[in-house]
């Protein structure tokens, strides 16, 4: 079929099921909204489906769809299209997108069953997915910037979408102005960019990119692709602009998994991706990438390790695992890094959607304290649950398993890369496996601590499909780049079929040599070993011998506090930044703006005012008087010609 | 000229002073008085005067516009003159009296 059409129903599909829901949001019912909802991305889903099939269909070296609709901005040299471009990097993209999302749509239908404002969150979920699309699909910096404050906005609605509670509202402001620090890096980065290349479509720019890497840091290419990282950072919670991904679980779960686990927070390793020719003649950017990515892997984990909330701990298990995808942008591997996005997307959203269902049969109870031994009471979710389970903690042959580890080898092969970093996300492996293995055991397994008087019950179908689905997904969903060790001694030898589909899109690691086998399967090795091992002593603390938690966490006592209060970083922001801001612009207001402007805005009116008050007589409403000042005007006239 | 043939022939001269007398006399009315009544008789008056120079210009000057815009002049007075009434008429019979007082509550 005609793609600019196909491209047009993709992205409008969303929209205007947005303006159907968004316009009637008072009249429309949970579950007629819900379907509505649905439908527009189903309907978007099918068109992905039909672009992405035309794709495959042409030759590799010219795998690319791009469609412009008008000329959007033309300002002297200036030339920006409405324009959006297909290839195999943003094919996976919409696919994750549209797919994950009609399932969490799906999802939202029965959860929101019960909520007043079931259209209104719809709508707001559609908005999300249209400026989702946007971003991905834009074929260059600024249109990606539409899409990318977009998702910015609809990410602040929905989590502050229960905004009668003061918390809520706080966590979606919270989310929003965090995000808006690294947008402002973002524009900077495109700005830095157009100096120095004089386009901002993407093609354009990754072919001016500089063959030869550059080391000098203040060269336009190191300095844009850095801020435009920072940008990410604040998309993509990495640190230091993570902060806002925690507070964001105030939001529904369905929009916890599509937008703070899926997609959205993807963005930032998307751009990287989109830009990957340039960021690669950076190294010295590259370098902070990989640091950050890697620090970031050991923050979300350790973190993810002592807190409470079912939706915190798979918080801040997201903000470790897109740690371990800058780490794969950090070292070069790109590929790794879509691979454990789309991986990530699937067992990711299945969590945060089992977590949904516990938290519904659970009455709104959040804290796996009071759960326990629901495997019992919800099979479905039980189960599926589990799949996410062993695909995050990366047991073969589930989905996170092929993704992490092509990260790790790239850290540990690349030229790019380091043995520590290869040690970090190791570490990261295992500490992943640990608090994982904890949510399992205290949600699930176990005795019940559930309150008597909640009963737990299992989710209506149109919850446990997309839980059903999505646990597929992450059973599966690593086969598709399976590496080329395990896939000699496979029968049949499959290739790995998402490195053949990147390959014209993904410039190569300079100097990258082909990997070492024995020392691929030894590093494999360690790190499934390790995962195994550290989920056993989860499982050994949390279910066999409950009253070793306590005990581990007061022999490290400090430590452990400081990592329970998340290592204090909320408080050193609030201490460094917010609070010295604050008092700057109160003092601002008591003296300089009460005092001086103020002030003078109140001479000003009152001069004003005065002469006014001076004319005010004339004007009374008088009709008589009125036609006296004329007459009186005539006669004026007259004697000034007779006098003349 | 003016000021010479005053008093002895009768001529352009005369009939612009009636004009203005005339429309003096107008508008000291409508200026001065309350009667809504007396103000539109006033505002007749006025025009009036105006088509007295009107008339006196034309025959002055040999030409037929100025009659012909009198007849303008009139047709208006007396539409003015309905309208001015009717609204007269409905004071009237609100507050027993035209005085253009009570106007002010035509104020929305």
């Amino acid at each position: 079929m005609n793609h600019p059409i196909l491209m047009a129903t993709l992205l409008l599909a969303p929209f205007v099921g947005f303006l159907i829901n968004g316009l009637r949001y008072k009249r429309h019912s949970a579950n007629l909204a819900g379907v509505i909802a649905t439908t527009a991305v189903v309907i978007s889903f099918i068109s992905a489906i039909l672009l992405v099939v035309d794709l495959v269909g042409l030759p590799p070296e010219t795998r690319v769809i791009s469609v412009k609709f008008f000329e959007w901005i033309s300002v002297a040299s200036l030339k920006i299209n409405a324009g959006f471009v297909l290839d195999p990097v943003s094919a996976i993209m919409i696919l994750v997108i549209t797919g994950v999302g009609s399932l969490i749509h799906l999802f939202s239908i029965g959860y929101m069953h019960h909520d007043a404002g079931a259209a209104k969150y719809f709508a707001y979920l559609n908005l999300f997915l249209f400026n989702m699309l946007i971003l991905v699909l834009g074929d260059s910096l600024p249109v990606m910037f539409v899409g990318w404050e977009g998702v910015g906005l609809c990410s602040y609605l929905l989590i502050g979408f229960w905004f009668t509670d003061d918390q809520k509202a706080a966590a979606g402001m919270k989310a929003f102005v965090t995000n808006r620090v690294g947008d402002a890096a973002f524009l900077l980065g495109m700005f830095i960019l157009f100096l120095s290349f004089g386009t901002l479509t993407f093609s354009e720019i990754n072919q001016l990119a500089p063959t030869d890497p550059t080391l000098a840091w203040m060269n336009p290419v190191t300095l844009g692709t850095l801020f435009l990282f920072i940008g990410a950072t604040g998309k993509s919670a990495q640190i230091p602009l993570y902060v806002w991904l925690p507070d964001a679980m105030a939001g529904p779960t369905p929009v916890s998994a599509l937008i703070h686990a899926a997609t959205m927070v993807t963005a930032g390793v998307y751009m990287i991706v989109r830009l990957n020719p340039l960021f690669l003649a950076a190294p010295n950017t590259m370098m902070i990438i990989a640091i950050i990515g890697a620090l970031t892997v050991l923050l979300g984990a350790t973190i993810g390790m002592t807190q409470w909330d079912i939706k915190k701990v798979l918080a801040y298990s997201t903000v470790s695992q897109l740690g371990y995808m800058f780490l794969a942008c950090g070292v070069g591997a790109f590929g790794a890094a879509m691979f454990h996005l789309m991986t990530h997307a699937f067992f990711k959203a299945l969590m945060f959607l089992g977590s949904g269902s516990v938290i519904h049969a659970m009455h709104e109870e959040q804290d796996i304290r009071k759960m326990g031994g629901l495997k019992k009471y919800l099979p479905i979710t039980h189960w599926t649950f589990f799949f996410g389970w062993v695909a995050i903690i990366g047991l073969p042959p589930f989905a996170g398993f092929f993704s992490k580890d092509e990260i790790l080898a790239f850290a540990f092969f690349s030229p790019l890369g380091h043995e520590a970093l290869w040690a970090v996300g190791a570490l990261g492996a295992t500490l992943t496996a640990f608090y994982m293995t904890r949510l399992m055991a205290l949600t699930f397994w176990g005795k019940s601590r559930v309150p008597k008087d909640t009963h737990p019950h299992e989710s209506p179908p149109t919850m446990s499909i997309p839980l059903i689905v999505l646990g597929v997904l992450s059973i599966v969903g690593g086969w598709i780049g399976i590496p080329h060790v395990i896939g000699a001694i496979l029968p049949g030898h499959p290739e790995n079929f998402l490195e053949h589909w990147l390959h014209h899109s993904i410039k190569p690691i300079p100097g990258l040599t082909p990997f070492d086998v024995t020392t691929e399967w030894v590093l494999m090795g360690v790190s499934v070993t390790l995962a195994i091992c550290s989920a056993f002593v989860a499982y050994h603390m949390y279910v066999q011998a409950p009253q070793k938690p306590e005990k581990v966490a007061k022999a490290i006592g400090p430590v452990y506090k400081v990592i329970y209060n998340k290592y204090f970083v909320d408080e050193a922001y609030f201490a460094g930044i917010i609070n010295p801001l604050v008092k700057a612009s109160k003092g601002l207001w008591y003296y300089i703006d009460v005092n001086f402007i103020d002030k003078t805005t109140y001479v000003i009116s009152d001069v004003v005012r005065g002469g006014g008050s001076l004319v005010r007589s004339l004007q009374n409403g008088n009709i008589q008087v009125y036609a006296m000042y004329i007459s009186l005007g005539l006669v004026a006239t007259l004697l000034f010609l007779l006098v003349r | 000229m003016l000021s010479t043939d005053l008093f002895t022939q009768i001529g352009l001269g005369h009939y612009l002073v009636l004009s203005a007398l005339l429309f003096c006399c107008g508008m000291a009315g409508v200026l001065l008085r309350r009667n809504a009544i007396v103000l539109l008789m006033s505002i007749e008056l006025m025009l009036n005067a105006v088509n007295v120079s009107f008339v006196a210009f034309s025959r002055y000057l040999g030409q037929q516009e100025g009659q012909i815009m009198v007849f303008f002049v009139m047709t208006i007075a007396a539409a003015e003159a309905a309208v001015g009434l009717a609204l007269a008429v409905s004071i009237f019979k609100r507050f027993r009296e035209v005085n253009i007082r009570y106007f002010e509550h035509l104020k929305g």
